[in-house]
């Protein structure tokens, strides 16, 4: 799992890249939350376009990424979801709590 | 050419982490010779990460010391797949729905999930000494494929 941050129009943005999976990845998108956060920007959006593999661990720490943002006044938003991670947030019924978008030009807008 | 016959497997790990990449590997290697579609070769190694990171966080504890075994191998027309660990062992039954609306917030609990949507058949058993031994069962052939929304239908315990 990598991680890359950049910022546009006001929204943090997270490339992750790779496997969200027990022991790794997982830990990965919770320091790169952690940090957006530290940095003072409430505004998250996880670039999904490159995750190969999201197990459950992986699931987790989107989840808690999320209540954490929320509880703190921000909005955590997804964009760019492959059909396999999509498969898993259907099944997990994610999709119905998550704030999920298309692409980045409709994420980024939705902030604004 | 693919078969619905391999050669069993067996494997033991440490309870580290880094070690399902090593399972994920050798599972793929296997399945590769099998009637299996890319989605269920994919499903079914995402569901044997799950009883692997299972086996090594809840069962061993992360306890380097402690192994994890994993036994594979085809049967009356089914891939089986064993996992055990050297664990106290647990209830099954007495883990929550994860698609229970007052649960669907909750960072854990969805491992056993996963592996019900994308096998057909999960059974847990428990060592002489301690241990959870999990079974995964898939059928092979024109009844192995199948996307994990063709499954999502099924039901959680």
């Amino acid at each position: 799992m990598k991680i890359e941050t950049r910022e546009r129009d006001g929204v943090t943005i997270l490339d992750l890249k790779g496997k969200i999976t027990i022991g790794v990845g997982d830990v990965a998108v919770r320091d790169a939350v952690e940090a957006a956060l530290e940095g003072g920007n409430n505004n998250i959006l996880l670039n999904m376009e490159d995750v190969s593999t999201m197990d459950s661990s992986g699931i987790g720490e989107i989840v808690a990424a999320y209540t954490t943002v929320t509880n703190k006044g921000g909005k955590l938003r997804l964009y760019g979801i492959p059909p396999r991670v999509s498969d898993i947030l259907q099944i997990t019924q994610l999709v119905t709590v998550l704030d999920i978008l298309d692409d980045e030009e409709e994420a980024v807008a939705s902030y604004q | 050419m693919t078969e619905t016959q391999i050669a069993d497997v067996k494997l033991s790990i440490d309870s580290q982490f880094e070690n399902i990449e090593l399972v994920q590997a050798v599972l793929e290697d296997s399945l590769s010779r099998l009637q299996l579609d890319d989605d269920s070769r994919y499903w079914i190694g995402i569901a044997v990460r799950e009883a692997v990171a299972n086996a090594i966080k809840h069962g061993n504890k992360q306890d380097p010391e402690k192994q994890v075994t994993v036994d594979l191998g085809v049967s009356n027309g089914a891939l089986r797949i064993q996992i055990a660990d050297d664990g106290e062992g647990f209830d099954p039954s007495q883990v929550a729905d994860p698609l229970n609306p007052d649960n669907l917030l909750k960072p854990s609990g969805r491992g056993i999930f996963y592996m019900k949507r994308f096998m057909d058949d999960i059974e847990y058993s428990f060592g002489p000494t301690g241990g959870t031994i999990v079974t995964l069962n898939k059928k092979l052939g024109s009844e192995a494929t199948g996307s994990a929304e063709d499954n999502a239908g099924g039901n959680l315990e």
